[in-house]
């Protein structure tokens, strides 16, 4: 099979010395080019679709509530869930991204990787448990626990949909690109099929066949790549050392692959960058309401320390292979670099390390494989946005805003299910729409946005007794706009993707959670000290026993009987 | 029936002594992990040769130790709170809600 360079690489941008744009890059695969039809890997693919419709079938028996479609009943194991997390947070970008992006500049990627884990010990410490013992279905109840529903939800619903439709857009690209270099087929397909095979996944087994596509491939992906690490470590006599003088000697930029190179410059913007990935993680939608599927603040800690090992384990595997690939695909250049030269760079692009490492230990069968996990990878975690857009319009927008909680769950399931077909059509429409666009900054910004936006709101209103109502709503607008505005004045926007001339940038930094996070933290304290409504005292007299609740878990929703 | 535990857990002087234990154990572990964190990429910001010296007499640099110690201290930081938490903590939690139902 062929590889063509990728046109926009996110470790090009790196390598060009665009400092911390390389961190928004991560969650991007580029403009491809299609390649020769990879047969082996279809079929792998298709072998994992079976699976997962056999197992939708048996999810959608279980599936008759709402409660069962939001949340699979609460009946997931910390286990289970840790690892669907896992599968959540470690989408295809992630996996070739990272791995690239070591192939390329060696100890940045690791740098990179570190900062993607750290939100997940903050959300061990202060939000899961009160999570899991404060809601039932979607992170809106948490927020809005003590709070007037209606706008506190219909914030909480607009940052969700808004996470997760710049989450979405670059996921379906991803896809689109995916599919040319790996399968061989045109972009449309990819978009059309993940956006069918998710909506089938969703509407029929919800967080059951969700959270069980998640756990497949979560476990399919920490196997191949363990696969690759010790496929590279043998080579090596289990030496790291050999390894690493081995990568100096070949690597074009030397030693200095051993050291911090472009991806950390100016320490505002490494700050910003590394609030970014830490608060935005207990933001993100699709995240938060996986701490609901457990049955107990028991299991919702034991899936975070769960996800946090796996997910640690998985950038320690990612370091390993993207030095194997320095190493093992030099040996070949005629299989690997686009014309055998090694100057041109790999054939796909440097994302495609991973790839080819996987072909060059594994012979094709194993690159099929290696090729079919990082395509279900873009489908799962598809689904699991879906999921959580669906149930902040039909949970929080429809049930509790517009019906005041008057509906029972065979209407809200119905409503669910209707929105998620919406939320599958605009999908597959954003990934057509956005197919020649520079998607890289997307993820990043709803990292931003949901650091800025959900987090405040959701922090403030479960640990601290003075927040009102119009302090969450007003200070979580705020950063929801300031998030959205200076990512689209920072240099990686204004100037790399929408093509302003070099220098006009307004906003300087690569990331603006640590001014746009700071000012909503300060707009929610302010508007809530001075609000001296009665609707405000009747909140803060509440937060006494909220704080039981979320403290002990008394009251917290239990698990629907399976 | 909720409301009458609620009232009993807030008038008991355990459960105020319980949540102060429990955030202080928590805050602690938060700090341990910022120190960690930005100390690791702040140290990256403003010095970087000291990241790229060597370890010893081969090519491994001080910084690829360094990185892994902070994804395994990520993962350890968490399972310690983890472990504690379901066991000590919990069981202190169900003591008060049990005696709020006597």
């Amino acid at each position: 099979m062929k590889f063509v360079k990728l046109s926009h690489v996110a470790v090009a941008v790196a390598l060009a010395g665009a400092a911390g744009l390389a961190f928004a890059a991560g969650g991007d695969l580029g403009q491809t080019e299609k390649q020769a039809t990879n047969w082996t890997a279809i079929v792998m693919f298709a072998i994992f679709v079976g699976a997962t419709l056999w197992i939708t079938k048996w999810a959608a028996s279980r599936t008759k509530t709402a409660a069962d479609f939001y949340t699979a009943g609460g009946g997931i194991t910390g286990f289970q869930n840790g690892l669907a997390i896992a599968g959540d947070y470690m989408s295809a970008a992630s996996f070739l991204g990272i791995s690239g992006l070591v192939f390329g500049s060696g100890f940045d990627g690791l740098i990179f990787s570190t900062g993607w884990l750290v939100g997940w010990p903050l959300i061990t410490f202060l939000m899961a448990e009160r999570l899991r013992n404060l809601g039932k279905f979607t992170f809106a109840d948490v927020a809005s626990y003590r709070f007037a529903q209606g706008p506190v939800r219909s914030f909480a619903a607009t940052g969700t949909l808004v996470v997760v439709a710049f989450y979405l857009i670059a996921q379906m690209v991803g896809a689109g690109q995916l599919i040319k270099v790996l399968f061989g087929l045109d972009y449309i397909y990819a978009v059309v099929l993940v956006g069918c095979l998710m909506l089938f996944y969703v509407l029929f087994g919800g967080m059951t066949a969700t959270t069980w596509v998640q756990i497949i491939k979560a476990v399919m992906l920490l196997a191949g790549a363990t696969f690759m690490a010790l496929a590279v470590l043998f080579h090596f006599g289990f030496s790291p050392e050999t390894m690493f003088a081995k990568a100096v000697e070949v690597h074009s930029k030397g030693d200095a692959i051993m050291g911090p190179g472009a991806l950390i410059t100016d320490p505002i913007s490494a700050v910003s960058v590394g609030l970014t990935l830490m608060c935005g993680t207990a933001g993100l939608p699709h995240i938060l309401m996986r701490f609901f599927t457990v049955p107990n603040a028991k299991e919702a800690r034991k899936s975070v320390a769960w996800a946090t090992t796996w997910i640690g384990y998985f950038y320690i595997l990612t370091f390993i292979i993207g030095f194997g690939a320095i190493v093992l695909l030099i040996e070949n250049p005629s299989a690997y670099y686009v014309d055998g030269d090694i100057a041109k760079g790999l054939v796909g692009g440097g994302n495609m390390a991973a790839v080819h490492l996987a072909n060059a230990v594994g012979g094709n069968m194993f690159l099929g494989f290696i090729s079919a996990v990082a395509f279900a990878t873009i489908l799962a975690v598809v689904a699991g946005l879906t999921l959580s857009g669906a149930s902040a319009v039909s949970h929080d927008l429809y049930a509790s805003v517009w019906r005041h909680g008057n509906v029972d769950s065979a209407t809200e399931l119905r409503v669910s299910r209707i929105t998620t077909v919406a939320l599958g059509v605009i999908a597959v429409l954003l990934g057509i729409i956005f197919e020649k666009q520079n998607v890289a900054f997307m993820v990043m910004l709803a990292f931003s946005i949901a650091c800025s936006a959900n987090f405040p709101v959701l922090f403030m209103s479960v640990l601290w007794k003075n927040c009102t109502t119009r302090g969450a709503v007003a200070g979580g607008t705020i950063g929801l706009i300031l998030s959205s505005a200076l990512t689209v004045v920072s240099p990686g926007v204004w100037e790399v993707a929408l093509g302003n001339p070099k220098g006009s940038a307004w906003f300087p930094y690569s990331s603006p959670a640590l001014f746009s996070m700071t000012a909503a933290f300060l707009v929610i304290w302010i508007v809530s000290i001075l609000d001296n409504s009665e609707q405000a005292k009747k909140e803060r007299a509440l937060f006494a026993d909220q704080l039981i609740r979320s403290e002990t878990g008394v009251g917290a929703a239990a698990a629907s009987s399976h | 029936m909720s409301q009458e535990i609620y009232a009993r857990i807030r008038e008991n002087p355990k459960f105020q002594a319980f949540t102060s234990k429990r955030n202080r154990f928590s805050i602690i572990m938060l700090v341990i992990m910022l120190i960690v964190y930005y100390g690791y990429i702040l140290l990256i910001a403003f010095d970087k040769e000291l990241l790229a010296a060597k370890l010893g007499s081969g090519v491994t640099s001080i910084g690829i130790p360094m990185g892994l110690g902070v994804i395994l201290i990520t993962i350890i930081l968490t399972w310690i709170y983890v472990r504690r938490a379901n066991s000590e903590f919990d069981t202190e939690a169900e003591a008060i809600i049990k005696e709020s139902q006597q």
